[in-house]
């Protein structure tokens, strides 16, 4: 087995960044360099939306508490949702989608690195669009679903609710644009040898996510488009006195908002699904079957979105309809959690913070779904539904889920990322605080649920059999800030002063881990040949000797005579003005118009200039 | 040369060009793909003006079938489905699964797929 | 509609934008099926007419009849139609620029820019047709605001008519390629590009022109 790790605590210090610049960063299509930026940038929604998770934990502390008013509450919970599912859960797996799919597949970028770039401007405007509102209290307040008639001009006169529907339209964009990149980028440019299936589970789990989003997101834009029209041009889509039908925004939502879901578990599972297997020295157990598992998530995950609609009255065939393919979807997710202990029984176990965040998934992940199947019965669920028992299972998934596969994933690729490790200590510190402050915050929810607590109400009174667990829920949202500001002194802190890692200080065995830490601007001197899953643990002589060339450190594209993409400022600006064009929305048609014609012809400039400098 | 693999395994490596080299349908084929689409076309059309027709319960899928026919045939021979890489073939057949689905999904959802069934 | 990509390695031998542009397709089934479906879900289900199918009589006494223009429509779909014949003469064309022509008849299916030209203008026309019928149903009582109906066709139509605008300009953008320094066969897959978007408008115009028009 050839390993070209260098030993682990090299002296020699990771190469920066040849250039390092603003300008460097705002040019760049490098998507290493997207990746690290979408990572900062998420990171920082994510504690924007835990500190709106907090004051809405303070509010809800006691009953009848004074802190926020509640047309404040209702902005609270709604840009926390929103906060969360699309400027920080998801952005945070198009960090690893950027800075991983090219490196584990063996590629020297994705298929367009513009076009890549453009996505991360556009998410990186469209947060900034949808967030500074609330600095003014004119924060969407519709809830993060934005349930019509509530969000037509009818009910919802202010801005608030158009800072939503264009930011999201925004932000669609951003994750469209991303999918049609990674699909090409996963089908195309695979290293020789890396047939689909042996491709990394991380690999595997973002392809079929990216077929999520294109087939997801269109239906959301449609129903934002209509809300849009309804809002500012007077039609009647959601219009019940003219007619319209109140589900109409109901089905065409969830229709989006279901395979949603899937998209902000699978990144997690497949990073899972690196890091157990290389934490037990074990090939993931079941490959094919993980494998088949994630494509039937993703198809069936379109088929059951109307359990989200169990009270509206659907009628006996739609409700069990949906009732069977949403027990029938927790298969293969079951599958999955047996996989991964089977993966690690009889394994040489080594727990690193990573190691620990991904048992934590497979454990808090299976009781969210306990809970998720539970809901799947429409009798049961008609009693859940809009209490707090909703609340606490899809926290269990997203947090003791999506969150804790991504945190396993940032401790795991941090050193391939920067060139250092995050310090072990402080992560088993993070960990073991988060893992309890997580719980302690969202178990109580399923018994103050249970005992009929509504969502979305800014106070309660005392006296209902809701004070203590809501007490205790709040105690642990306080100690969730801890344990984060544990995480984020880590990450700062190791990225100066960190421990060198050298290529591969995790041992483990697929492409990415078979090149310098950092990864260097070319990615690999030549590329790679794979003739099995675990290149770097099972590879033959071809593969070993590809592996070799690829370790070497200081060597800079001229000398490999590797040509690379022109950096480029014209992906920022024609997201920038298309961003702005939107603006116009709220503004005047002469905004629109202008910026319009300023994308566009950024646009064509785009377009008609090369890639790349001109080679043979 | 740095951005080819080290060891080149003719199977495995080489793009083919062999890929572009597909059967063209010649003009004379695109022009009777035209011809069959006008065809079609007038024939929807006339269907429209027999109020027999339209009343009886074979209109509809009449209608439908003629249309699927119209699209399978752009989609087969302009968009040259027929003739290329089966990639592209998957490619759009997922989706178009899926968003027909919907389509019926919806429909039935909202009480028009009994409606139009006649129920 | 840059310069054709150097040659670098590819796992399917395949050029990736043919793959995107798919994909992208795939996607945009979505999108219409979303419009698509609205529209049958709101079918009938008007509070007040105009009608696509049937006549109307408002509570003020005025009468509308239905207010489709099946002739009219007829003709644009056969228009878009043959648009789709011209740009695959077109696409042919730009493949076969190398081969020498000998007859008139050769040169004149061999003439990228003829076919372009036809592509474009038989497009406009399709739009053309779509700004009257537009025109005719506003002055005839049907707006965006009128009812179910007319938000959810409008709005239908409106979005395709949109995507055939996106691709007259991009017809366009390729003559104007044509004209500066010649399309040959190294464009040929950005002149298939923009083809399959083409086609694939095309395509979604025949399902509307069924569910919409021809359906009642």
């Amino acid at each position: 087995m050839a390993t070209t790790a260098m030993p682990v605590g090299s002296s020699t210090a990771p190469h920066e960044y040849e250039n390092s610049g603003l300008w460097s960063w705002l040019t760049t299509v490098d998507h290493k360099r997207i990746g690290v930026l979408y990572l900062y940038t998420s990171l920082f929604f994510f504690i924007w939306g835990g500190m709106e998770a907090v004051i809405i934990r303070a509010q809800l502390q006691g009953p009848n508490g004074q802190l926020v008013s509640a047309e404040m509450y209702n902005q609270l919970f709604t840009m926390h949702g929103t906060t969360m599912v699309f400027l920080a859960i998801m952005p945070l797996s198009a960090a690893f989608f950027n800075f991983l799919i090219p490196l584990q597949i063996g590629a020297r970028d994705v298929a367009f690195p513009r076009l890549n770039a453009f996505s991360y401007w556009v998410y990186l405007f469209g947060g900034i669009f949808i967030t500074v509102p609330i600095l003014f209290q004119l924060a969407p307040n519709g809830g993060w679903f934005g349930y019509t008639p509530l969000t037509t001009r009818a009910y919802s006169p202010g801005i608030n609710i158009d800072f939503w529907v264009i930011g999201l339209q925004i932000l669609g964009v951003s994750s469209l644009a991303a999918a049609f990149n990674f699909i090409t980028t996963i089908i195309n440019l695979r290293a020789p040898g890396m047939t689909l299936m042996r491709m990394p589970m991380f690999t595997w789990m973002s392809f079929v996510v990216q077929f999520l989003v294109i087939l997801a997101f269109p239906v959301i834009t449609i129903a934002l488009v209509f809300l849009l029209f309804d809002r500012f041009f007077g039609t009647n889509f959601y219009t019940v006195a003219q007619g319209a039908d109140p589900l109409l925004w109901q089905h065409l939502f969830w229709i989006f908002g279901h395979p949603e879901v899937y998209i902000l578990i699978l990144p997690a599972f497949g990073l899972v699904s690196e890091v157990l297997p290389t934490f037990s020295r074990k090939p993931l157990f079941g490959y094919p079957v993980m494998v088949y598992s994630g494509i039937l998530i993703g198809v069936l995950g379109f088929g059951v979105w109307a359990h989200h609609m169990f009270s509206v009255g659907m009628g006996p065939i739609a409700d069990s309809f949906f009732a069977l393919s949403t027990l029938l979807i927790g298969i293969p997710t079951g599958v999955k959690i047996f996989n991964w202990i089977a993966t690690m029984a009889q394994g040489s176990l080594r727990f690193t913070t990573a190691m620990l965040f991904a048992v934590g998934l497979v454990a808090l992940f299976t009781i969210g779904g306990i809970s998720g199947v539970m809901h799947a019965s429409p009798p049961a669920d008609l009693q859940q539904t809009d209490t707090y028992f909703v609340v606490a299972h899809f926290h269990y998934v997203l947090f003791g889920g999506s969150i804790m596969g991504i945190f396993a994933g940032i401790y795991h690729y941090f050193p391939k990322m920067f060139g250092r490790l995050m310090n072990e200590r402080l992560g088993k510190w993070h960990f073991w605080l988060n893992f309890i402050a997580m719980n302690l915050t969202f178990f109580p929810m399923h018994f103050s649920g249970m005992l009929g607590m509504p969502r979305r109400i800014y106070t309660y009174d005392g006296g209902q059999g809701w004070d203590t667990f809501n007490f205790i829920s709040s105690m642990g949202a306080y100690m969730l800030v801890v344990s984060t500001s544990i995480f984020v002194f880590n990450f700062f802190r190791s990225k100066k002063r960190g421990e060198v890692a050298g290529s591969n200080p995790w041992e483990a065995g697929t492409l990415e881990w078979s090149i310098p830490s950092p990864a260097p601007e070319y990615n690999f001197a030549v590329l790679p040949t794979v003739s099995s899953r675990y290149p770097l643990w099972e590879g033959n002589e071809h593969d070993a000797e590809s592996a070799r060339i690829n370790a070497q450190e200081g060597k800079t594209p001229a000398q490999l005579n590797i040509v690379l993409p022109y950096s480029t400022i014209k992906p920022l600006i024609v997201a920038g003005s298309m961003v702005l064009m939107f603006c116009g929305l709220l503004t005047t048609i002469a905004v629109t118009m202008i910026f319009a014609a300023i994308m566009v012809v950024a646009l064509y400039s785009w377009l008609l200039s090369p890639l790349e400098p001109e080679h043979h | 040369m740095a951005n080819e693999p080290v060891h080149s395994d003719p199977a495995a490596t080489t793009p083919h060009a062999a890929a572009h080299e597909h059967h063209h349908p010649t003009w004379q084929t695109y022009v009777k793909v035209g011809a069959v689409l006008t065809a079609i076309t007038v024939a929807e059309v006339w269907a429209y003006y027999i109020p027999s027709l339209v009343a009886s319960r074979i209109f509809v899928p009449m209608l439908l079938i003629m249309s699927a026919v119209k699209f399978i045939t752009v989609v087969m021979f302009y968009m040259h489905l027929k003739y290329d890489h089966k990639l592209f073939r998957v490619l759009f057949t997922g989706p178009l699964f899926i968003a027909a689905l919907t389509l019926l999904a919806l429909m039935f959802l909202f009480g028009q797929l009994a409606a139009k069934l006649g129920r | 509609m840059s310069a054709p990509a150097a040659h670098h390695y590819t796992s399917t031998g395949l050029d990736s934008r043919k793959i995107a542009i798919w994909a992208f397709i795939g996607s945009e089934c979505m999108l219409f099926v979303s419009l698509i479906s609205t529209y049958l879900i709101y079918k009938g289900k008007s509070l007040v007419g105009p009608y696509p199918h049937e006549a109307y009589t408002s509570p003020t006494g005025q009468t509308f009849p239905p207010i489709l223009d099946i002739p009219v429509t007829s003709a644009s779909t056969f228009v878009l139609l043959m648009s789709s014949l011209a740009m695959v003469l077109a696409l042919a064309a730009v493949q076969n620029k190398e081969v020498p022509k000998h007859t008139t008849g050769d040169r004149i299916l061999g003439s990228s820019k003829l076919w372009l030209w036809m592509t474009a203008l038989l497009g406009t026309t399709f739009l053309g047709f779509q700004a009257y019928e537009f025109t005719a149903f506003v002055n005839e009582g049907l707006t965006i605001r009128t009812n179910l109906f007319g938000s959810s066709f409008f709005t239908l139509t409106g979005f395709h008519g949109a995507h055939v605008t996106a691709g007259v300009i991009w017809l366009v953008s390729l003559l104007a390629i044509d004209y500066r320094r010649g399309l040959g066969p190294n464009d040929a897959l950005n002149v298939d590009l923009a083809a399959l978007y083409w086609h694939f408008v095309d395509v979604v115009w025949i399902v509307i022109f069924t569910l919409v028009y021809l359906i009642q």
